[in-house]
């Protein structure tokens, strides 16, 4: 490899060739002999690139050492791996310290402290260990022993020797210049290595702090890929994967405090060694200004470049490797190359050793950065090259490049293009703030009892409807403290609720509800935006570079950055995702899992095959770009909840199998490997993303595939399955050469959203490193025919940067790369104004003719196809609507009519049967047998409705403009659409419908009401002119029990009531029960029963009259009237029965047993009255006064009561007014009787 | 009446072990002019129910109610007239009319062989003139018409201001014009009056008819207290399982914040009413239709509105404040704030 790297330094070999060389795997025959040399080294070829971005990565340590390095994943050379091939030897998470796969372990120096590490690292070489070494870098903050060996991490330029020598030059790597702040290179203790070990001073290693949002919300997050966090194989590896997905805490972590404390220290110890930068704090997290910003940036100067050719050179290879796609990351390769850029300064390295190098000529063993001024000037050419890029990113980061001053000095003209492309730009990418949580609203249709086996079942749900909310909201309110946990605080509840979902339907009844739930409240675009990896909103990007330098101060306050996954984040459940993860983590429900991923894949299918309209050309007018904007909207939201919905899949998928790390051994590896080749994949995802490539909707498949994938365990990619779904993602990768725009191709975004999932697919530590730099033949073999001639959705341009952002946050990374150099830097430049140039979106290609079945078909086929697409969905909405509308018009219509029939049905029935007849249901069978027939005429109702219906509904929706002929075809296939959909639901469910309106209508009102409520019923409602001003029906129970509780006692003696106010009250009963507004029968009923024990406390006396001491009693005349009221109310407001009967009950005639003297004349005569009201009839009262005969009273009493009965029987009621007269003038006459 | 934290407090600890008697709601008026008197008495039901909830068992273990029960006999034994049973309720700290239950059911346990059915019961206590004792009905109604926080009557009362507040609001809504589930039609009533005319002819038992019609005679007792058909049974019928008072057909924004419902409460709003109303009602309103306001006609504690932001919204009265959304020819969707003063119907 080396080799042919020097052979193209040394301009033996024409670039140009050599990078044919590189991207094809035949040699054209146009090639020079040099290129032939080359081919001749063919084998080679794929192990070319990882070594130039190792090369890169290696040269590059000395200005990026304390910064963040750069991931990258790129594998060992196929030498160190077992015979078959993506089998074990990967790893290498740590960033750098995978990068020196070629070469020959360093010295034995190196070897010293790896064998001393405890945990699964091996020393190196081919011994019959269970294969080469594996380096779990970033995995987990941290291990333990890291802070006590004083490593440094792995990741700050770690040369890791791989497990076999591969076929590179050893002289290369000894050559390299010493990286003195790798503590693997030069460990503190062992042996001593060549060069200025002495001035080594191990730097501490610190652990990261969790400060932010996300880490506090449950576990800290593994970045497997990313820098930030790196950790050395904990020797218990066990205890740090508590679960599956290594999420769990290192045991040793140390408290916050501590941490703090730590950093604190290793910081002023900084500051005592500066000027000395050789150890590097190693810090984790994308490069903020917090770090950086105490380093004061060296100039750079274009003129002190040191070999300007050499480097050309290089970074035209480089370009060229990423132009083609051969490098698996691009935006990796990208935020290397800034940081290159926005390096702060050299490592300085001692003269003497340069000096020891500069006698070689070998050109690989100068430096390739020997200064700044040479790293800028190699950024700059890169950039320069992927120009094309930089102009599709943010605006945001447009204007950063654009300001960024050192690109002004070493490239005026790039500058001018971003400034140019800047100005030009449209990509605004918003962060929004997440709404909060929004319920999943009932829905009647799939929700209802109908739906539930049992009553139960329906009730079980009805309650986990309600737990599931109240998890989610006490979620809500805790999540973000320190000391909550997830499983603890909701755990068992969680569990309890799972244990009561027995049946199956009842799981599939939840699962959809916790499914929706989850695609509401993280899948709209907004709350994905801002915080996608569920970081608080970036302050970085918020503000924007002007006022970095103001908050700069404020950051280097802070003791940890803000971390985000930096440019290769593992796959996360950022913000309310982690609910949905927690929740099916503590479920741990196997059924609840089944459910849902029977739910999901469904979704997803249903989804991945949406019929997303094509955007048709020419067409430039404002009207469609409108339909535009919802056309992406509508992309952009099934796009992301395909998304989800895959991420969640993969992760309950695979979570039975993910384990912290891949079989130890061959043989248990390939006893997995044979068991798991049995099992059918959750969800057919080769078929789909073949299907995807062919109808070239590539562009919405692949990212969901992504996200399902990047939940797969390790043994996943070693499946055959999975190896051809990888390998067919390897080609497409391939493909998506972003120079080509020919017609008919991929748009440029749309590759790039694509380039940037798979580049950070293939960082998935899952995902083995081999599997990128395959055998070009093998991926040639998935070869899929994807020149097809129709366009599909991949030649719309369906992303824009906002979705870009949205789907790949990390490629904000790069920004605030740029940002974290403009708050470092003292010079900055003012930025320029604003100048917004509005862009159009082009269109693409011409529609050909679909073919499809049916000739009808075909034809309305093709009408849609050549009409704005609006007019499909128009159309299709209009039937889609009416049909429904039809069905429930005809319900509301026809049916109804045939219910009421029905009633008139019964009511004959129970008229020429009278009492004897047969069963109910008989009745009800019979009912339905007549009415049945009728149902036919629903169809012709239906088509009649369809007919009617559709075409002004299509009319009114279509632009006025719409051509007759246009406008009538819409109309007719909207309404042939809606008269199939109605008539053919119709045809299937009408009888059974009209059997269950009736059945349905019966019963619901009958369990709603009783009997004496229906025969109030028809009397309810108050006169159009009330004003219901009438006192309320509840004060005045209230009053009137005052008044009884009063007359019953105890009560003080100032206690009492006054005529008037019981005349009041009655007037008031009186207005509240002819306005009925307020009353209801309770009421009315209690109401009833009052009155009627008033009345006997008026005959008996009993009410305490407020007044002269001497009196306290109601003078008869007094009583009189009130009785009158009283008898009218009964008569003629209370529309519910009064219990009169209690005015005879032994109870209240017993009140009067009391009274001394005992006075009759008031009951005789409400007594009389009453028959007379015809409110009781003689014979009821008779039958009454009867019964107290039967109870025992003193004996007095009885004698005055059997008095009475006669006396009233003696005296008919026809007498009644001489009757009325004769007491009037004896007032004293029931004294008298009860005398006689 | 909207009170702080801290002037509800004083309320409630001036009622702590006050029975439940008309002249100590006389007495709490005295001492809380400004206060209306409905909310007061509403404050003083909840806590007198919360510290019956508290004490209430120690009422009901066999010796308690023997002891009482040996009181009550003694004491009828001596004056019949005299009230014994509220005294013997005030004395103890119980309320009058849980008293008179527990006589009455000692009472009936001693007279006949079988315990008395809770119906039987109810229905005594409803109409005292049924106790076959007549010293025992005195005193029973006595007890009950004595008691404002319990008994018939006062679960009467209680139902009543519970319906009136509700129609107010249908009302209050009708005007502002805000379109809500409805009632029942009348075409319902009618075939209603079909079914029931059915049944009262025919010879089938109710509970065969109502099997017959698929429903269970749960929730069907031809009791006095029959529910006129509402909204809620509406939507019940169409398969909702919990229904707030109100549902709005079009959204409206309150004081800024969207409702979906209205939820008409009667009762003064404390800590640990609302609470259990949280948990059981308006949660589940909220899962079911989205955010939604409460009304507590007789007023709430203040602290306790801090879920506006999540959803509950509550007030002590209509909201003046509505923010309609209505369709507007020229600019699609605005939004168009309600005039306080009435509209022409």
């Amino acid at each position: 490899m080396a080799a042919v790297l020097e052979s193209l330094l040394r301009e033996e070999v024409p670039v140009a060739a050599a990078v044919r060389w590189i991207a094809r795997s035949t040699p054209s025959s146009e090639d020079s002999p040099e290129v032939a040399a080359l081919s001749a080294l063919r084998p080679l070829r794929k192990e070319f690139v990882p070594f130039l971005l190792n090369f890169l990565r290696e040269q590059s340590n000395r200005v990026l050492p304390q910064g963040p390095s750069t991931p990258a994943k790129t594998p060992g050379a196929s030498a160190a791996l077992p015979a078959r091939p993506g089998a074990p030897p990967r790893g290498g998470r740590g960033a750098r310290s995978q990068l020196f796969p070629a070469a020959e372990p360093v010295s034995t120096a190196a070897e010293a402290p790896l064998a001393r590490r405890a945990g699964r690292r091996r020393g190196p070489g081919p011994g019959p260990g269970p294969g080469p070494s594996r380096e779990r870098g970033g995995r987990g903050p941290g291990g333990p022993e890291e802070g006590t060996s004083g490593e440094s991490p792995p990741w700050a330029g770690g040369r890791k020797p791989r497990g076999a020598g591969s076929p590179g030059s050893p002289r290369l790597s000894l050559s390299d210049p010493p990286n003195l702040s790798n503590l693997e290179e030069f460990p503190p203790v062992g042996t001593v290595p060549p060069g200025p070990a002495g001035r080594t001073k191990p730097s501490r290693r610190i652990n990261p702090t969790p400060v932010s949002e996300e880490r506090s919300l449950s576990k800290p997050k593994t970045c497997f890929t990313s820098p930030p966090i790196s950790c050395v194989p904990s020797s218990q590896p066990s205890a740090l994967d508590t679960s599956p997905w290594g999420l769990g805490l290192p045991p040793g972590c140390r408290s916050l405090q501590e941490e703090r404390e730590m950093l604190r220290k290793a910081r002023s110890k900084q500051l005592q060694q500066s000027p000395t930068p050789t150890c590097a704090i190693p810090e984790l997290g994308s490069p903020v200004p917090s770090r950086t910003g105490g380093l004061t940036a060296e100039p750079a100067d274009p003129a002190r470049v040191s070999s300007r050719q050499r480097l050309e050179l290089v970074a035209l290879i480089y370009s060229s490797c990423i132009a083609e796609n051969l490098v698996p990351n691009l935006f990796l390769e990208l935020y290397f190359v800034l940081q290159l850029l926005t390096a702060r300064r050299m490592v300085a390295t001692r003269a003497s050793d340069l000096g020891s190098n500069r006698g070689a000529l070998d050109p690989l063993e100068t430096p390739l950065f020997q200064s700044i001024h040479d790293c800028v000037f190699f950024a700059a050419q890169v950039l320069e090259h992927q120009f094309q890029v930089l102009s599709y990113l943010d605006k945001g980061t447009l204007k950063l490049l654009a300001e960024n001053e050192r690109l002004l000095c070493f490239s005026p003209a790039l500058q001018g293009r971003l400034r140019a492309a800047y100005e030009g730009s449209v990509a605004k990418v918003s962060l929004v703030i997440p709404p909060s949580a929004q319920a999943v609203s009932f829905q009647p249709e799939t929700d209802n009892r109908a739906n539930f086996s049992s009553d139960r079942a329906f009730h079980t749900f009805k309650k986990q409807r309600d737990v599931f909310y109240e998890v989610l909201r006490e979620w809500e309110d805790h999540h973000e403290e320190p000391s909550w946990d997830f499983e603890k605080g909701l755990g068992s509840r969680i569990r309890a609720m799972m244990g009561q979902l027995s049946a199956a339907c009842s799981h599939s009844h939840f699962v959809r509800l916790f499914q929706k739930q989850l695609l509401q409240m993280c899948q709209s675009p907004g709350s994905a935006g801002g915080s996608v990896l569920g970081e608080a909103p970036d302050v970085l990007n918020m503000l924007g570079a002007d006022k970095l330098g103001r908050l700069r101060q404020l950051q280097e306050r802070l003791i940890a950055p803000q971390s985000s996954g930096g440019p290769c984040p593992p796959p996360t459940f950022p913000g309310c995702q982690g609910f949905f993860r927690d929740f099916i983590m503590s479920a741990s429900s196997f059924h609840f899992n089944q459910h849902l991923m029977d739910s999901l894949s469904l979704k997803i299918r249903e989804l991945n095959g949406l019929p997303l309209p094509q955007h048709e050309p020419g067409d430039e007018d404002g009207e469609s770009d409108v339909d535009w904007q919802g056309e992406r909207r509508q992309f952009a939201v099934v796009l992301l909840s395909l998304r989800l919905l895959a991420k969640f899949l993969g992760f309950v998928a695979f979570l039975p199998y993910r384990g912290p790390e891949p079989p130890p051994t061959r043989e248990l590896q390939d006893s997995i490997l044979a068991l798991r080749s049995q099992v059918p994949p959750v969800l057919d995802i080769r078929a789909l993303l073949q299907q995807g490539l062919w109808a070239r909707r590539a562009v919405l498949t692949v990212p969901w595939l992504v996200e399902f994938l990047s939940f797969a365990d390790h043994i996943v990619p070693l499946l055959d399955y999975y190896r051809s779904v990888f390998t067919l993602l390897l080609h497409l990768h391939r493909s998506l050469v972003l120079s080509k725009e020919n017609e008919g191709e991929m748009c440029f975004l749309n590759k790039l959203l694509l380039l940037a999932v798979l580049g950070w697919l293939f960082q998935i530590p899952t995902v083995p490193e081999d599997l990128f730099f395959l055998d070009d033949d093998q991926v040639d073999a998935f070869e899929v025919d994807t020149a097809t001639s129709e366009h599909g959705l991949d030649s719309v341009p369906v992303v824009d940067q906002q979705l870009l952002y949205t789907c790949c946050p990390y490629i904000g990374e790069l920004r605030k790369l740029l940002a974290s150099w403009v708050s470092g830097s003292s010079g900055r430049s003012g930025g320029f104004v604003r100048k917004i140039t509005p862009t159009t979106t082009t269109s693409l290609g011409t529609l050909p003719p679909k073919t499809s079945q049916g000739l009808q078909a075909q034809l309305a086929q093709a009408f849609f196809h050549n009409q704005p697409p609006s007019l499909r969905r128009t159309v299709e909405f209009v039937a889609e609507r009416i049909g429904s509308n039809c069905v429930k018009h005809i319900k509301a219509t026809l049916v109804a009519d045939l219910v009421n029939r029905a009633e008139s049905l019964l009511q004959e029935q129970l008229v020429t049967q009278g009492r004897h007849r047969g069963d109910p249901a008989q009745l009800l069978e019979l009912l339905c047998s007549q009415l049945g027939p009728h149902g036919a005429q629903a169809l012709t109702q239906g088509r009649e409705f369809c007919q009617k219906k559709s075409p002004a509904a299509v009319r009114a929706l279509l632009p006025e403009e719409t051509p007759a002929a246009v406008l009538s075809s819409a109309e007719n296939i909207a309404v042939g659409l809606a008269t199939e959909k109605a008539c053919s639901w119709l045809s299937d469910n009408i009888t059974a419908l009209i059997r269950r309106e009736v059945k349905a209508a019966v019963s619901r009102m009958l369990r709603a009401q009783g009997p004496e409520a229906a025969a109030r019923v028809e009397r309810r409602g108050c006169s159009r002119a009330c004003e219901h001003h009438a006192p309320l029906p509840s004060h005045l129970i209230s009053e009137i029990k005052d008044v009884l509780s009063l007359a019953a006692g105890p009560r003080d003696p100032e206690e009492g009531v006054s005529p008037e106010h019981l005349e009041q009250l009655l007037n008031q009963l009186s207005q509240s029960l002819q306005c009925r507004q307020f009353l209801c029968p309770t009421a009315e009923q209690h109401l009833a029963k009052c009155s009627v024990e008033l009345a006997s406390l008026l005959v008996a006396d009993r009410i305490p009259i407020l007044g002269p001491p001497t009196q306290h009693r109601l003078d008869r005349g007094q009583a009189r009237r009130l009785l009158h009221m009283l008898l009218s109310l009964w008569k003629d407001d209370f529309q519910g029965p009064v219990p009169l009967q209690l005015l005879l009950s032994p109870r209240n005639v017993g009140l009067l047993a009391d009274t001394r003297p005992r006075e009759w004349d008031l009951l005789l005569f409400l007594l009389r009255e009453l028959v007379e009201k015809d409110l009781m009839g003689q014979l009821e009262v008779e039958a009454c006064l009867g019964r107290l005969n039967e109870a025992q009273w003193p004996e007095d009493f009885s004698e005055e009561l059997s008095t009475l009965f006669r006396l009233f029987l003696a005296e008919p009621h026809a007498l009644e007014p001489q009757l009325r007269a004769c007491e009037l003038m004896q007032p004293n006459r029931g004294t008298v009787l009860a005398q006689s | 009446m909207i009170l702080t934290k801290a002037q509800y407090e004083e309320i409630a600890q001036c009622l702590v072990s006050v029975p439940p008697t008309r002249q100590s709601l006389r007495k709490l008026k005295q001492r809380f002019p400004s206060q209306s008197q409905a909310t007061l008495l509403s404050i003083f039901s909840q806590e007198y129910q919360k510290h019956i909830k508290r004490t209430h068992a120690k009422h009901h273990t066999p010796e308690a109610i023997e002891n009482y029960y040996q009181r009550y006999l003694n004491g009828v034994g001596k004056n019949g007239a005299a009230p014994v049973l509220l005294e013997l309720a005030n004395e103890v700290d119980y309320a009058p009319s849980l008293m008179a239950r527990i006589i009455l059911e000692r009472f009936l346990q001693g007279h006949e062989q079988t315990p008395p059915s809770k119906s039987v019961i109810n229905n005594m206590l409803r109409d005292p003139s049924q106790i076959p004792d007549g010293v025992l009905a005195n005193q029973v109604y006595q007890c009950i018409v004595n008691d404002c926080c319990y008994g018939p009557l006062v679960d009467c009362i209680k139902h009543a201001i519970g319906y009136e507040h509700e129609i107010l609001l249908r009302d209050l809504l009708l005007k502002k014009n805000l379109s809500f589930l409805d009632p029942a039609t009348p075409k319902e009533r009618t075939l209603l009056l079909v079914c029931l005319e059915f049944r009262r002819q025919s010879s089938v038992t109710h509970t065969s008819f109502l099997s017959f019609l698929g429903c269970t005679s749960q929730g069907f007792l031809p009791s006095q207290e029959a529910k006129t058909v509402t909204d809620e049974d509406q939507l019940r019928a169409k398969g909702y399982d919990k229904t707030p008072d109100f549902i709005l057909q079009v959204p409206v924004a309150v004081e800024g914040h969207i409702i979906h419902w209205i939820e008409s409460k009667a009762s003064f709003g404390d800590e640990c009413s609302h609470h259990a109303y949280l948990h059981g009602q308006f949660w589940s309103y909220w899962n079911r239709f989205g955010p939604g306001l409460v009304i507590y006609w007789y007023g709430f504690i203040r602290e306790l509105d801090c879920n506006r932001e999540r959803g509950i919204l509550l007030k002590a009265c209509f909201p003046t404040d509505i923010v309609t959304l209505c369709h507007s020819t020229q600019h699609g969707l605005t939004l168009k704030i309600l005039e306080e003063k009435p509209e022409a119907m």
